[in-house]
């Protein structure tokens, strides 16, 4: 039961995230909305490769009671963290560029309520 | 000439790449430079790929496994598993780099006179180099993370490109954009989280040989489809496709209309070669139906009252992404079943030929209309009046595009529309009578900003647009009246090929071994 | 492997032979007309000077959209440029296509 712990946070993030982008009006929050998001699912992709009682897939310097025979069971799987490594990457891109646009919103509007900028609208 | 043929696939997507990132470099050496290799190398793609067409064509599927010896073995010696990213490149796919490479070229060439030379011209050109690997990329992968990863480098160029006018209402379109792009993006990592979960596999391929359709893939199904059919602007989620395409500058729009077929590519190929027969092919064919109904009908009545050029044009973008999402969604509600032979292929191939003929006439019309904003400054249509007096060939070209997208002889609209009419109209009456009241009110509409910018007497006094816009818009008015002439030449080579590469799942799934 | 039925070549052919005769009928009337009262636009029974003369894009189709104002009044509401409602769209359909796939696998 405890292992199942990081998948409830995760579905814990998610909808947190979700409801600051659907419910919340300032622009910033929105924009903290999507980051909340986007940290539920690389805590999703890195839960994905945890075994049990696992080490770090790293093949010299191992510990001494690990032979070199049963290594890759009893490792944690590289994959997915490669993965939240580049979705984090991205991530950064993406937020500076949302708060890039935010700044050059409030200059020309004056307000971040969402109600408010929909010039484009109909 | 063979090594060419082999490694084609991994230069088509390194080349613009590496050119993107010695752009800035060169922008700052000299400024006439940078154009001549900015065009050069937009060239250079669209032959590379016309040449991998031709080969394609001929000889069956292209694989490229990166970083091997060897690139076409794309199991390694020990293992059991395709475990490099894998290019795999069928009929389909290169059918939509065909289409990428076309129309980034003709917004290339437009955009040397369109935007000027003291506000970041190079950054522009950069940050257009990475559109196009993005598209490419996109459509070129056969490995889903990699498919997530060039969705990402499409949406945040394109979604710098849309906020670059320094006028207020460009942020707020970009701001729409990349929101939603993210959102979608996120919710699409989610579902390649749980494949990997399962499957422990990545590439497309590899996944769909040891799919069990179970509770967690209906969940990723769900997901991808929602996620990528908000991205090609299917209503009920299209609100933000005519923000972002009304601010933009207009050679990045004909851009975006590319990139939502590249989404719309990559939900035909979660729907047919991920999943295959093993989905819910009445549920998903009937959900894709009834978004490209909806598409159809609110795109263009919502057209009808718009006072902004480039909000109507975006609005018959939803509309034409309608009659595709009709066209292939026939095709997969009828996949396993033996009608498939007769009309339901006949369908996917009105479906697909109607992407590249919307790709081609709709960054026309968006072009036009950026050759009306350079000189008029103004997007509004009540302003407008009078101008086929002096700009002549701009009226030509919006005459040409506006009857293609009305589906009028002999340009290419009324090729696709007629297969998409006849093969729908076998599943029930009713799709096809929608889909041809729907192509009426096109045309109504384009009447109308016919008559409001170039009728009537002359009111502004303005000029012709530069040479280099003009070629621009010439590139795509060529591909227009050569489908419109030759329409089952390029159905029987182009378009069938795709349509069957598509349906059949067995043949992408044997290309990589075992 | 099967013929288009639309042949475009047929269709360009007699398109060139119609404009032919057309041009043979209008070119068998009188070489010598100016123009006059008949050539000019007119609106509502007055004639229109040079500024009024064009109809803007707003005024056009006015009666298509007064006999749907109906749908057009719930449409525009619903576009209305908030992002907020954005997202909840795709939520929405997701939910939708979720309950779906989970329902059809009760039904059989």
């Amino acid at each position: 039961m405890i292992y199942n712990i990081p998948f409830f946070t995760v579905i814990a993030l998610i909808a947190i995230g979700m409801y600051a982008v659907i419910f919340k009006r300032n622009l910033v929050k929105i924009a903290i909305g999507i980051s909340i998001i986007e940290s539920g699912v690389n805590l999703f992709l890195i839960t994905l490769g945890y075994r049990e009682g696992g080490i770090a897939p790293i093949f010299t310097n191992l510990p001494p009671e690990i032979t070199p025979s049963d290594i890759p069971e009893k490792m944690v799987m590289p994959v997915p963290q490669a993965l939240t490594l580049t979705s984090i990457v991205i991530g950064v891109a993406v937020l500076a560029l949302i708060l890039a646009f935010i700044m050059r919103i409030y200059k020309e509007y004056g307000t971040l309520d969402a109600r408010e900028v929909r010039r484009l609208r109909e | 000439m063979n090594w060419f043929i082999t490694h084609s696939p991994a230069l088509l997507i390194l080349l613009p790449l590496l050119a993107a990132f010695l752009m800035p470099i060169i922008d700052k050496i000299n400024k006439k430079a940078r154009n001549i290799f900015a065009i050069l190398i937009f060239i250079i793609v669209e032959i590379l790929v016309i040449i991998l067409a031709f080969d394609i064509i001929k000889n069956g599927m292209h694989v490229y496994a990166i970083g091997e010896k060897n690139p076409l073995q794309t199991i390694p010696g020990q293992a059991a598993v395709p475990i490099r990213i894998v290019l795999q490149i069928d009929a389909m796919g290169i059918f939509m780099g065909i289409i990428s490479a076309t129309v980034c070229l003709a917004a290339s060439l437009y955009s040397l006179a369109y935007i000027e030379e003291g506000k970041g011209k190079g950054k522009f050109y950069t940050l257009l180099l990475l559109i196009l690997v993005g598209m490419l990329g996109m459509e070129f992968t056969g490995d889903i993370f990699n498919l997530f990863v060039f969705y990402e480098i499409l949406s945040i160029a394109s979604a710098a490109l849309i906020a670059y006018s320094r006028k207020g209402e460009a942020s707020e379109g970009a701001f729409k954009f990349l929101v939603i792009s993210s959102i979608s993006a996120l919710f699409i990592l989610f579902s390649i989280a749980l494949f990997y979960g399962q499957y422990d596999l990545l590439n497309i391929a590899a996944l769909a040989k040891n799919m069990k359709y179970t509770h967690l893939d209906k969940i990723a199904l769900a997901l991808l489809v929602s996620a990528f059919a908000m991205k090609c602007g299917s209503v009920p989620m299209h609100f933000w496709c005519p923000d972002a395409y009304s601010v933009a500058p207009s050679s990045i729009t004909a851009t975006l209309v590319a990139g939502s077929q590249a989404s719309l590519y990559a939900l035909f190929r979660v729907c047919f070669t991920l999943y295959g027969v093993k989905l819910d092919l009445q549920l998903i064919g009937g959900a894709l139906i009834i978004f490209g109904l909806l598409s159809m009908f609110v795109g263009v009545t919502m057209a009808i009252p718009q006072k902004d050029i480039k909000r109507l044009m975006a609005y018959h973008a939803i509309s034409q992404t309608g009659y595709m999402l009709l066209g292939v969604g026939a095709g997969l509600y009828l996949l396993g079943k033996p009608e498939f032979d007769s009309y339901g292929i006949r369908a996917m191939e009105g479906g697909i030929f109607h992407i590249i003929n919307h790709a081609m006439y709709k960054g026309l019309l968006f072009l036009t209309a950026g050759a009306i904003f350079y000189r008029l400054k103004t997007r509004n249509l009540n302003e407008m009046g009078g101008l086929a007096h002096r700009m002549k060939y701009t009226s030509i070209f919006f005459i040409i595009g506006a009857l293609a997208i009305a589906g009028v002889p002999p340009f290419n609209g009324f090729a696709s529309k007629l297969i998409i009419y006849e093969s729908v109209y076998k599943i029930s009456p009713i799709l096809s009578i929608i889909a041809m009241l729907v192509s009426i009110l096109t045309l109504a509409s384009f009447v109308k900003v016919f008559h409001s910018a170039f009728m009537g007497p002359k009111i502004h006094d303005v000029e012709e647009v530069p040479k280099s816009m003009l070629i621009g818009m010439g590139v795509l008015t060529f591909v227009i009246i050569f489908f419109g002439l030759f329409p089952g030449f390029i159905v029987n080579n182009l378009v069938h090929p795709a349509a069957t590469a598509l349906a059949e799942q067995a043949k992408y799934l044997q290309a990589i071994g075992g | 492997m099967y013929e288009i039925v639309w042949q475009p070549i047929i269709w360009i052919i007699s398109f060139v032979v119609i404009a032919i005769v057309a041009y043979i009928i209008r070119a068998s009337g009188k070489a010598d007309y100016k123009g006059g009262e008949q050539g000019k636009p007119f609106l509502s029974g007055n004639e229109a000077p040079k500024e009024e003369m064009h109809i803007r894009a707003s005024n056009i189709y006015w009666g298509f959209l007064h006999s749907l104002k109906g749908y057009y009044n719930s449409m525009k509401k619903m576009h209305s440029g908030i992002i907020n409602d954005y997202v909840s769209w795709f939520i929405l359909i997701t939910a939708i296509i979720f309950i779906s796939l989970f329902l059809m696998e009760v039904i059989k």
